[in-house]
């Protein structure tokens, strides 16, 4: 019973060990045999939250926000320049399987706007500049 | 314990660690280390001191109380050889006055209300101790009120204490908290919960995140003292997976609880026991709504349940359940500590204590601000917010998030307290406070509102699930020039269906700003619709399907 509680967390846990960051179905299917669930009430759960992904991603997500206040940064223009820049369009992976570009609703850091983030780590008062910057140190595999 | 003459604090909140408070925090320890001071001065990481709206690390200087800010790597030296060694003030980077207003405690005491409106009680630790540092908490008073309860109260002087001190639920809805925490207490189980909900998602607001990355100890003594009171076995604080630090602030100081004894078996020795977890979100804003949110801890799709049941008595497992939000509990230390007639001298009738605002938007100065209940919204943006940016005329403020409300300059004298806020249909909601200048365009602001609810709207109940797409839809037609004169009359006719018939908050709430709108900037809309003009210049009017 006391597993069962946290279904949530043990999906965190099969995606963070997933080397493309998703939730594999196989994995799925024995999480909910194990737990006597139908795959079906599994699969409902993990497409409800957006974090999870059913789709294997890139090496690195990015993760950025187009609420309220990085709207009026201009945070669409960003978003169309990240997407030109990857050659992806929003929850597409790059080529080189290197990033998968998300959006991503408020990150709490309307104070510096725009804001994203890139795994854990995040970066705010965002232009096409510091893009360029951010993205070129990761693919120097920072 | 080892006495150093000096402290230097360095900001390291989510803002400043990724402004180099990393790097700037080892360049001190290296040159301290070098000019030979590391018995005399030691470097502590803190919560956020202020400066939040620059990419920049701003460290504090105790007992001098002088702050530093923007601090490079590279400025280290020439502070330590100065300041640390010589004492002589590095002028050049030393912050100017009035920032200072803002940020040190010790002006912010009732004779400097004019300079400075905030009033920190909430926010006192913030910026001033090592959030992962429990005995620095310790030190500032901090499990007293805890101690205090737990041997010199019952449980109902507890309850009693915060009904009188006439605290408000600040999730949003403003629930008398001393009453749903009476609720809570006499239904009856083994197993009875306290849920902290620090799924802070409503767009524009960050204010949890300051209490959880600078003085985590704070909500969870609340919540402990919350669970003494209503009986609660086992708690969950449940945190949006997107705030990794305040995860692991979090976690730090349960686990340091632990330790010593706050948490777990018998308390301090008494019989109360509480157990205490983490429990991260996912990605979904309407688990920011109760029983959405309780569903979610289950490991259910984070949809909402029916009420009643409400949760006190049957919540999480069917098991009676308080769910406070982080600030609610944040309060709580210090009405048992210094009383509930102190707390009522803060603040207004009806509204009592302090209430923080994330404040931002087109703005000079943004962050996280605390106010005693009764400060005026016009008070801060002008005296905290610096007024609005490149001197542009205001041209109106999203209060308490984008399902709050919509005020016009003429609204700015409103005290920002529950009464009068509601006078005017408005309420400090989520605790956000949106700036926008004239060049902004209200059918654009509204469209992004729209889409952020259209996304979230979790899809179990029609009138949100239809009416969140077919707003968003009517809005982009007009924002496009293809708007039609009856459309004002259909966005109207669905958002009060939305309100009426949704069947929870998210959905009855999502309209709120577009409705207010629609009456405060009524021309606005008609230009876009009968002009194809937008006089702000935003919108794309001549858009078409081939664009």
């Amino acid at each position: 019973m006391e597993e069962k509680k946290h279904l949530l967390e043990q999906l965190h846990d099969i995606q963070d060990a997933d080397k493309n960051h998703h939730l594999p179905a196989k994995k799925v299917v024995e999480l909910s045999e194990k737990h006597g669930y139908s795959p079906a009430k599994v699969y409902g759960v993990e497409t409800f939250y957006t974090m999870y992904s059913t789709q294997p991603r890139g090496k690195h997500i990015i993760r950025i926000c187009e609420n309220q206040s990085c709207h009026m940064a201009n945070a669409k223009c960003l978003v169309h320049y990240l997407e030109s820049k990857l050659g992806t369009s929003v929850g597409g992976t790059t080529t080189d399987g290197l990033f998968t570009l998300e959006l991503s609703s408020c990150l709490g850091m309307c104070s510096v706007a725009p804001a994203m983030m890139i795994d854990d780590v995040p970066f705010g008062n965002l232009t096409e500049d510091r893009i360029d910057e951010i993205i070129d140190s990761y693919k120097e595999g920072k | 314990m080892k006495f150093y003459r000096m402290h230097v604090l360095v900001a390291q909140d989510t803002r400043s660690i990724m402004a180099g408070a990393k790097r700037v925090e080892e360049a001190l320890n290296e040159e301290i280390r070098l000019a030979g001071l590391e018995d005399e001065i030691r470097v502590i990481p803190t919560g956020s001191l202020g400066f939040s709206d620059k990419d920049q690390v701003a460290i504090a200087i105790y007992p001098d109380n002088i702050i530093y800010c923007p601090v490079l790597v590279s400025t280290v030296p020439e502070i330590v050889k100065e300041h640390f060694l010589k004492g002589r003030v590095v002028k050049a980077l030393a912050h100017p006055m009035e920032q200072k207003e803002v940020t040190m405690e010790e002006r912010t005491s009732e004779n400097q209300m004019n300079l400075d409106v905030q009033k920190r009680i909430l926010l006192k630790n913030v910026g001033k101790i090592d959030p992962e540092n429990i005995q620095e908490y310790i030190a500032a008073d901090g499990y007293i009120a805890l101690e205090k309860a737990l041997f010199e109260m019952t449980p109902e002087n507890v309850i009693e204490e915060v009904k009188t001190s006439e605290l408000r639920g600040r999730g949003g809805a403003g629930f008398p908290t001393g009453l749903k925490w009476q609720f809570t207490r006499p239904n009856p189980g083994t197993e009875k919960y306290v849920i902290c909900n620090a799924d802070e998602g409503e767009p524009g607001t960050f204010k949890d995140r300051e209490i959880m990355e600078g003085d985590p100890h704070k909500m969870i003594e609340g919540m402990i003292i919350a669970a003494y009171a209503i009986g609660g076995t086992h708690g969950y604080i449940y945190i949006r997976g997107e705030y990794a630090l305040s995860i692991q602030r979090l976690q730090k100081a349960i686990d340091d609880c632990y330790e010593y004894g706050f948490l777990g078996k018998n308390i301090l020795g008494t019989d109360f026991s509480f157990e205490l977890c983490i429990h991260a979100g996912a990605g979904a804003y309407v688990c920011g709504e109760e029983t959405a949110l309780i569903n979610s801890i289950e490991g259910k799709r984070g949809e909402p349940r029916k009420k009643p049941p409400y949760p006190p008595s049957e919540g999480l497992w069917q098991k009676p359940t308080l769910v406070n939000n982080v600030e609610t509990f944040a309060n709580i230390p210090a009405i048992i500590s210094h009383g509930s007639s102190w707390y009522q001298s803060i603040g207004v009738e009806g509204s009592r204590g302090t209430k923080l605002f994330s404040l931002m938007g087109d703005v000079n100065w943004k962050g996280t601000i605390e106010i005693p209940f009764g400060t005026s919204v016009g008070d801060i943006v002008q005296n905290i917010g610096h007024g609005v940016r490149y001197d542009r005329q205001l041209k109106g403020i999203i209060l308490g998030g984008s399902s709050g409300s919509l005020l016009v300059p003429e609204e700015l004298t409103t005290p920002v307290d529950f009464h009068s806020l509601a006078q005017i249909e408005a309420g400090p909601g989520s605790g956000s406070i949106v700036v926008m200048d004239e060049t902004r365009c209200i059918v654009d602001i509204c469209l992004n509102i729209a889409e952020f609810f259209r996304h979230e709207s979790c899809g179990k109940c029609t009138p949100c699930r239809e009416g969140t797409a077919q707003i968003c839809h009517l809005l982009e037609m007009i924002a496009t020039g293809n708007g039609l004169p009856e459309d004002l009359e259909h966005l109207e006719k669905i958002s009060q269906t939305m309100m009426d018939s949704s069947f929870c908050p998210l959905g009855q709430t999502a309209p709120s700003v577009l409705k207010q709108a629609l009456k405060k900037y009524h021309q606005e809309f008609i230009e876009h619709i009968h002009n194809n003009n937008c006089p702000a210049g935003v919108c794309n009017m001549n858009f078409t399907e081939e664009d």
